[in-house]
């Protein structure tokens, strides 16, 4: 892992992973995606349904070979993961602070950055349900975690509240796993979800969908016992005598997604209170250059091939914003290597040379008593070296850059020294 | 069968500080609690103030112990490691019919020896308070007001006494006392029975239950009176003040206040109901709660909260000892050494505020009975608080990940609780065995997404540190169980 990358991005579901691929492809040299799981993909992992990859693949796929696909082409292309591991804060300098049992605390500069950090469910107090607050009452996000990732079953009776995809897709999912859903409320009017979920998920398993009704109470001290529904009027206020107790252990909430921005709040872009998401240009750069964003981090989609392309279109800007940045760039960093404890300057500009050498001063990490060279190179060619019979830290040792080094200078992303043994 | 010089029955905040208290002394003494955690009764789900002591009726019990305790409330948050702010409040009087009943309440605080506490007229108040009620006439406001976190002013206290050679016993229910004629010379339990020379009956919702088997006080009795809440998303909303309104002989009223964690909370109504574990809340009783914050606080909108909760008061009819003053909800804090009994009971609020100066009367009470009480030489009053990887600096942040890298893997996305922290708290010394006893030790899933997140993370963690399979990890002890079967498997019965 280094401390400084061209493209940063946070978050890898599909927005994220197709960011950093376009990002890499577009130019940028170094990628890092950091995901707060134990595995990339985001949410996509515990989709095990198909329904994905129909626009981009032309195949039905579903959510973990449709993430596979992408994660094998980062891979292959050089991108690194920082998994298991959480960013806390991005500064407006593109300072990323990020926090994990792996790499400990770490502090990474990044050029560009993509948030990807996809969306939250809305829970139960959002939608102030009534009642108790006892175990089994679950987002449908939450559920869908424990059944086709950890392989247990939040319960055997449910009532699901909202046509939300999630709660039809895992209407579906739990009564293949043997549970019983008693029903799905929904207290619009009409269906929140795809009409393709609704015929396969509920129709085809004979599961009642209720409209313009909603969860009046929820009983239970310990553990949800049973649910009152109730249907509510066109203003969405409950109708009275219309209460009904259906018996179950649980109740999952399917009931909207929030984008996911507190990072973005933190660093302070732009919000569109209407959406909960950034505002974005054509390249999902964000009002602060060198931000952009992608997939349900700016509103919610429908389809994850859509988040796909989004993600595409911001790591592309980002490509672009790399680029842009370095050729702006008048200076070139002077950094230490093999030995060098630092150097001083710190920084050459890019025409350094222009009216002369550049000497350099710097000192050593600890004594090497025996012929060393001094060598300066941008990283993969050397640009210049001297010869010393012994280096010590109590003595310093200056290298000049001659004038004819001029276009390696111009052309370097940064300039290293290094002490290397004369023999070696 | 274990022999205690002292029983504390109930571990809320009244018994966790009487624990502590006792510790200091040659005592043997347990604390017996009905629930899986400390802190789950009335002090679980309340407005967390410590009151300043302006409200209660002059002469009264709850008058006296309120302004004892809110002094001593420094010293033993310094100790114990409680966070505490004296924030100050205000009693806020809206429009000119509420003028008179600002005045009162300033005159009650003098006459209850509350110090600095003074009037505010319209403008100062709304330049202090911008966002109040236009029609705001007057205010008092209260120098000595704080805020604290009840669970911590709980568990602290028990960690301490626990660090003192208290013993704790969660999920081991009161059924009856053992006697001896009179005396009482023990307690019997659904975990067995206990032989003790005192019990002090600390029961909160549940002291007339334990105080009529020990055939006292027939007449007393415990009314839960619910109240409810909402709480606010900090990063979307917030009031950064403690607001009482002008409040009624029966209650002090919907306020609007911030906890120590920065979230505005609105509330509490008052509903006498019927059943001691009735904490679920009502269509009916949040619309209350929202108007009457509105009263104060025209801007609330309902748009930003993230969580909504109720609580029960353990409202009393004792009547004031002193008999010149014509109460009927006092305090009943009473010392029986004839049969070995100690009974605190209908201590609702400022039962917060109260609690030091409860525990302190205790041990008046205790020694007046005849009990002898020698300090221990290796008492240590200080509990350390666990600093939190969400108030640390990054520098500190890194260092502490360097130290043990379980400090630097977040469960908790929204509060930042890391997995040292909980596994911390897991193997405290008043353990943490469940969901909600974490998420009140760390705050964990009190965020925006409420646990979404943590809680299959959570489950593991416990299922790990406890042994246990994830099946048999609960919410909140009991029945409360999160999963039900493992999937792919036939059906059991539970």
């Amino acid at each position: 892992m280094k401390d400084r990358y061209d493209v940063v991005v946070i978050g890898s579901g599909p927005g994220g992973l197709a960011a950093a691929i376009s990002a890499k492809k577009e130019g940028a040299e170094s990628v890092l995606i950091i995901e707060r799981d134990k595995e990339p993909g985001g949410i996509l992992n515990q989709c095990i349904h198909n329904g994905f990859g129909v626009e981009i693949f032309k195949e039905d796929l579903p959510g973990p070979s449709y993430a596979e696909r992408f994660v094998n082409e980062a891979e292959s292309l050089g991108i690194e993961f920082m998994l298991d591991s959480m960013v806390l804060e991005v500064t407006p300098q593109k300072k990323i602070y990020a926090t994990s049992k792996w790499y400990g605390f770490k502090e990474i500069e990044a050029t560009a950055i993509v948030f990807a950090m996809g969306a939250r469910e809305r829970t139960r107090a959002q939608i102030r349900i009534p009642g108790f607050r006892p175990a089994g009452v679950y987002t449908a996000g939450s559920a869908q975690r424990f059944v086709n990732i950890e392989g247990f079953m939040p319960g055997k009776r449910f009532v699901i509240l909202g046509s939300g995809d999630i709660g039809m897709i895992m209407a579906r999912r739990l009564t293949l796993e043997g549970a019983k859903v008693e029903r799905v409320l929904e207290i619009m009017p009409f269906l929140t979800g795809l009409t393709r979920n609704y015929v396969q998920c509920l129709q085809d398993f004979n599961i009642p969908l209720q409209l313009s009704h909603t969860v009046n109470r929820i009983l239970g001290k310990n553990r949800v016992e049973a649910i009152e529904s109730v249907q509510v009027d066109e203003n969405f206020n409950p109708i009275k005598g219309t209460e009904e107790i259906i018996p179950a252990d649980t109740l999952l909430l399917s009931v909207g997604l929030i984008p996911e921005n507190e990072l973005s709040r933190k660093v302070g872009v732009k919000m569109d209170s209407l959406i909960q998401g950034p505002f974005v240009d054509e390249e999902m750069q964000t009002s602060i250059p060198g931000i952009f964003a992608a997939g349900n981090v700016v509103h919610i989609f429908d389809l994850v091939d859509w988040v796909t392309e989004a993600g595409f279109t911001a790591g592309k800007g980002a490509a672009r914003f790399v680029k842009e940045t370095k050729e702006k760039s008048e200076f070139v960093k002077l950094v230490p290597g093999n030995n060098i404890h630092h150097i001083v300057p710190q920084y050459l500009k890019k025409d350094a040379l222009q009216n002369g050498p550049a000497k350099l001063m710097m000192r050593v990490i600890k004594p090497m008593e025996e012929k060393v060279w001094v060598e300066l190179s941008d990283g993969k060619n050397l640009i210049t070296r001297k010869l010393e019979r012994y280096v010590r830290p109590g003595e310093m040792v200056i290298l000049t850059v001659p004038q004819k080094a001029y276009d390696d200078v111009k052309k370097a992303k940064e300039l290293i020294v290094s002490i290397e043994k004369f023999g070696g | 069968m274990e022999k205690f010089d002292v029983i504390v029955i109930g571990a809320g905040v009244v018994g966790a500080m009487i624990a502590r208290e006792l510790s200091r002394f040659e005592l043997s003494v347990a604390v017996i609690e009905k629930e899986s955690d400390v802190c789950m009764g009335t002090t679980s789900a309340n407005t967390a103030i410590v009151h300043a002591g302006y409200d209660p009726v002059p002469g009264t019990l709850k008058a006296e112990l309120n302004v004892r305790g809110n002094k001593l409330w420094d010293q033993v948050a310094f100790e114990l490691g409680i966070p505490f702010k004296r924030t100050g409040d205000y009693v806020i009087g809206i429009g000119p019919e509420e003028v008179k009943g600002v005045e009162k309440i300033y005159e009650r605080g003098k006459q209850n020896g509350v110090i600095g506490i003074e009037m505010l007229g319209r403008d100062e108040v709304l330049s202090r308070l911008p966002y109040l009620n236009k029609d705001v006439s007057v205010a008092m406001f209260a120098y000595t007001g704080g805020i604290t976190d009840p669970f911590q002013a709980t568990f602290a206290p028990m960690e301490n006494a626990v660090m003192n050679g208290v013993k704790l016993y969660l999920n081991t229910a009161f059924e009856d006392f053992i006697f001896d004629g009179k005396k009482i010379i023990g307690i019997k339990t659904n975990k067995g029975e206990f032989l003790s020379n005192w019990v002090i009956n600390a029961a909160g919702l549940y002291s007339d239950f334990v105080m009529h088997k020990a055939n006292l006080h027939p007449e007393f009795k415990i009314t839960p009176r619910k109240g409810e809440y909402y709480v606010f998303d900090r990063n979307e909303f917030t009031i950064p003040d403690v607001l009482f309104p002008t409040p009624t002989e029966l209650t002090k009223g919907i306020m609007v206040t911030t906890t120590i964690h920065g979230n505005t909370i609105i509330g509490p109504n008052a509903h006498d109901v019927e059943d001691k574990e009735d904490k679920a809340n009502t269509p009916e009783g949040l619309d209350e709660v929202f108007k009457g914050a509105s009263k104060l606080v025209p801007q609330i909108s309902l748009r930003h909260v993230i969580a909504i909760f109720a609580g029960l008061r353990p409202t009393g009819n004792a009547r004031t000892p002193n008999p010149a003053i014509d109460y009927h909800h006092d305090y009943l804090i009473e010392a029986r050494p004839d049969m070995g009994i100690l009974n605190l009971a209908g201590i609702e609020s400022p039962g917060l505020a109260s609690s030091p100066a409860i525990a302190e009367r205790v041990v008046e009470l205790l020694k007046d009975s005849g009990l002898e009480l020698k300090e221990k030489k290796d008492f240590n009053p200080i509990r350390k608080p666990r600093r939190r990887f969400r108030d640390m600096t990054n520098e500190e942040r890194a260092n502490l990940v360097k130290m043990n890298p379980l400090y630097g893997r977040i469960i908790c996305r929204c509060e930042y609780v890391t997995e040292g922290e909980i596994i911390d708290e897991i193997h405290a010394p008043v353990p943490a065995l469940t969901y909600d006893a974490i998420k009140r030790r760390t705050w964990l899933g009190t965020g925006r997404c409420q646990g979404a997140f943590d809680t299959p993370r959570v489950v593991e963690i416990l299922s790990r540190e406890l042994g246990v399979s994830p099946l048999e990890v609960t919410k909140k002890g009991d029945n409360s169980y999160f999963l039900l079967r493992k999937t792919k498997e036939v059906e059991d019965e539970r």
